[in-house]
């Protein structure tokens, strides 16, 4: 069976999320992006676990689906207090550590 | 005998203590504890006379003071016949000086102070004359340098008082750094002969020890360290050329200028020479550089004296001279003469001082051209004035007459130039004492009341007169071993005399009779009268010395401050810190996509290094 195409989906779905996260402004798309960073990840280990016939990938990837959980509550959560504070989820209008 | 030493020593310790801790604000029992301390302490001085005559063997005590393994310091007494001269002497006119302080410092703000000071002086020189071995001497010889700024500047709020401690603080200080080097030098070369000590006893019989051996590079390093105490002892003796604080000092309550610098302190370089003569005199070179020094310092004082105007400047120029003949009767190698000569002028010099503060004291000035004919009006003042007057000339039979001949007997017998310039120095003594005696005392008495201070000023000078008279037949030379054999021959004397009185005669008549003389000859001489007014320069000197010398290099100093360690330490590592953060703060864009950028090309690289590391 082979497993490259996987390998390949991974790295296209990394290389989306990665552009994703640079070229987004608006929090919400790129807490999106970042989601699609981690479950090509995930994809990934999976990939590889049933590769080498290894069970901790697919361990890593329930981890990564908890983290992935967690962080989007964190993430949402922090994007509603923005929007409290700013009345926009827009990064251009959180520039206030510019040195 | 050595509990009684000890006592004379710590009495006036408790009673300036005492005086510092509880009679601040009780000024009248401050001034007779501390008159009471210092007579007790003449009382067991006189104890001591009676009880063990006058010492002809040392006698010694001490306890340990710091005890390292390679380093012992004694704190000790040394008794013998010089010690007791000295123990009299300080205590006898210091007693006499504290009760005269009581009238003339009457209701002065800092009277417990004055006194307090005045004891702590008492202590520390005679901790200086009791004194066993170096180390101890030399601490005390700087609290003796201490309380001798304190009381010079008494009255510290006249600036002229604060400047003069601060001068003789500081020009004592230049010859107290050749002391210390030369207590040092003599100890490292005694350690590196085996036997490093302090003890004045032992290091006399080193000393004699090598002289008998006749070994020459020991003589050169006991010439050097001669040379270096000799600098101390310039400094405290106001020698040439370390001599320009004491006039400055007159600006001190006259009778410190009678007690520490006329009677005592200033004896106390003296009295160094006397208790080291062991160690000068195995160097004759040190000897020779000793007289010279003593008989210039005593011959161009003398030619000072002649144009002051101020009361006390004059006597104090007159203590200057004086004092020269002292150290020059000691390098002649006649230490008996010199210490005579000590004893003499301590009184008649305390005396004069004290008259003069009498004066000063009724008529609050010390400029002469404002005092005439004061005899009449102050007959107890006046009348002891001329015997100190008289004594100082050296008339016969007054005690100057004794010491002084001496001195220029033992100057006959071995240098002409020196009793060439020590005779001169005698005339121009009698000369300058007879003008100020024939204008503050004879003359044109004056219109105002003026009358003489009460008893306890008045009768420390007629105590002071008597000593003054009858010294030179008291056995004071008994004190002191002879190192000098056999006296002058008579015409010695009898120039003495004879120059002295010619002086004193012709300036009573130049002063009193022929003063248009006098003036016309300071318009004619006005070349030398102007290098004497402007002392010889010296003063000049030292002050283009320290503009040029010191101040540039305090100039280079503060220089390389401002510019190395302030602008290019302080500030430039301030200037760097800000520039760097400047550039740094171009990183710091606030915007989140870029921090993730940077955050993903960092682990890609990372990862690429990892990879490439591995392969």
């Amino acid at each position: 069976m082979p497993y490259t195409p996987y390998f390949v989906l991974s790295a296209i779905l990394f290389a989306i999320g990665l552009t994703g996260l640079f070229i987004r402004r608006n929090l919400l798309l790129m807490l999106l992006a970042i989601e699609l960073l981690l479950n090509s990840a995930n994809l990934s280990f999976i990939a590889a676990s049933a590769r080498w016939g290894e069970l901790t990938g697919q361990v890593f990837a329930f981890f990564g689906m908890t983290i992935a959980a967690a962080e989007v509550t964190v993430g949402l959560a922090l994007a509603i207090l923005l929007f409290r504070n700013v009345d926009s989820v827009d990064t251009k209008h959180i520039e206030m550590l510019k040195g | 005998m050595i509990p009684l030493a000890w006592l004379i020593l710590w009495t006036p310790f408790f009673s300036a203590v005492g005086i510092f801790f509880f009679l601040l604000h009780r000024p009248q029992a401050a001034g007779w504890i501390a008159t009471a301390a210092m007579a007790f302490s003449f009382f067991f001085s006189l104890l001591l006379l009676f009880r063990a005559g006058i010492p002809r063997e040392a006698v010694e005590s001490s306890v340990q003071w710091v005890a390292l393994p390679a380093l012992k310091i004694e704190f000790g007494i040394l008794l013998n016949g010089l010690t007791l001269l000295m123990l009299l002497i300080v205590t006898g006119v210091g007693s006499l000086i504290f009760l005269y302080s009581q009238g003339y410092m009457h209701r002065d703000p800092g009277y417990s102070r004055y006194f307090a000071s005045l004891s702590l002086f008492a202590f520390s020189m005679l901790g200086i004359v009791l004194a066993n071995n170096l180390v101890e001497l030399f601490a005390f010889w700087e609290l003796v340098g201490l309380s001798s700024y304190l009381l010079i500047g008494h009255w510290f709020e006249k600036p002229e008082a604060a400047d003069a401690g601060k001068k003789a603080f500081l020009t004592t200080r230049v010859g107290d750094v050749g002391f210390l080097l030369g207590i040092l030098l003599l100890f490292g070369w005694l350690q590196a002969g085996g036997e490093g000590t302090f003890n004045f006893l032992v290091i006399q019989d080193l000393v004699k020890g090598i002289h008998q051996a006749g070994n020459g590079g020991a003589v050169s390093l006991l010439t050097a360290a001669g040379i270096l105490i000799f600098l101390g002892v310039a400094g405290k003796s106001a020698q040439f050329p370390l001599h320009v604080w004491l006039p400055d000092a007159m600006e001190g309550p006259t009778p410190v200028s009678a007690l520490i610098h006329a009677a005592t302190m200033v004896a106390a370089g003296v009295f160094l020479l006397a208790r080291l003569f062991f160690l000068f005199s195995a160097s004759p070179f040190v000897l020779g550089l000793i007289a010279t020094i003593g008989v210039l310092t005593a011959f161009f004082a003398a030619t000072l004296a002649l144009v002051q105007t101020d009361i006390k400047r004059i006597l104090a120029y007159s203590t200057i001279s004086q004092l020269g003949f002292m150290v020059a009767g000691l390098g002649l190698g006649n230490p008996q003469a010199g210490m005579f000569h000590l004893a003499t002028h301590a009184f008649f010099k305390a005396l004069l001082f004290l008259g003069a503060g009498s004066v000063i004291h009724t008529l609050h000035t010390q400029d002469i051209r404002q005092m005439s004919g004061l005899l009449k009006k102050m007959p107890v003042t006046g009348g002891t004035f001329f015997v100190g007057t008289l004594a100082l000339v050296g008339i016969f039979p007054l005690s100057g007459f004794w010491s002084k001949e001496e001195i220029l007997a033992t100057a006959q017998q071995t240098s002409p130039i020196a009793f060439l310039l020590l005779l001169a120095t005698a005339f121009l003594t009698a000369v300058y004492m007879g003008r100020l005696f024939a204008i503050v005392f004879l003359g044109e008495a004056p219109k105002k009341a003026v009358h003489d201070p009460g008893w306890e000023m008045n009768s420390p000078l007629v105590i002071l007169a008597l000593f003054s008279i009858l010294a030179g037949f008291l056995p004071l030379k008994e004190f002191v071993p002879i190192e000098h054999e056999g006296s002058g021959p008579f015409w010695v004397t009898l120039l003495g005399l004879a120059v002295g009185t010619v002086g004193f005669v012709l300036s009573l008549y130049l002063y009193l009779l022929n003063p248009a003389l006098v003036d016309s000859l300071s318009e004619n001489l006005k070349g030398p009268r102007r290098i004497l007014e402007r002392k010889y320069y010296v003063d000049d000197f030292y002050n283009a010395l320290i503009r040029h010398v010191q101040d540039g290099f305090a100039h280079l100093c503060d220089l390389f401050e401002r510019v190395v360690v302030v602008e290019w330490g302080v500030n430039g590592t301030a200037r760097l810190v800000r520039f760097t953060g400047h550039l740094l703060r171009q990183l710091q864009t606030g915007r989140i996509q870029f921090y993730a950028l940077i955050v993903s090309l960092g682990v890609t690289l990372l990862t690429y290094g990892w990879v490439l590391w591995n392969r």
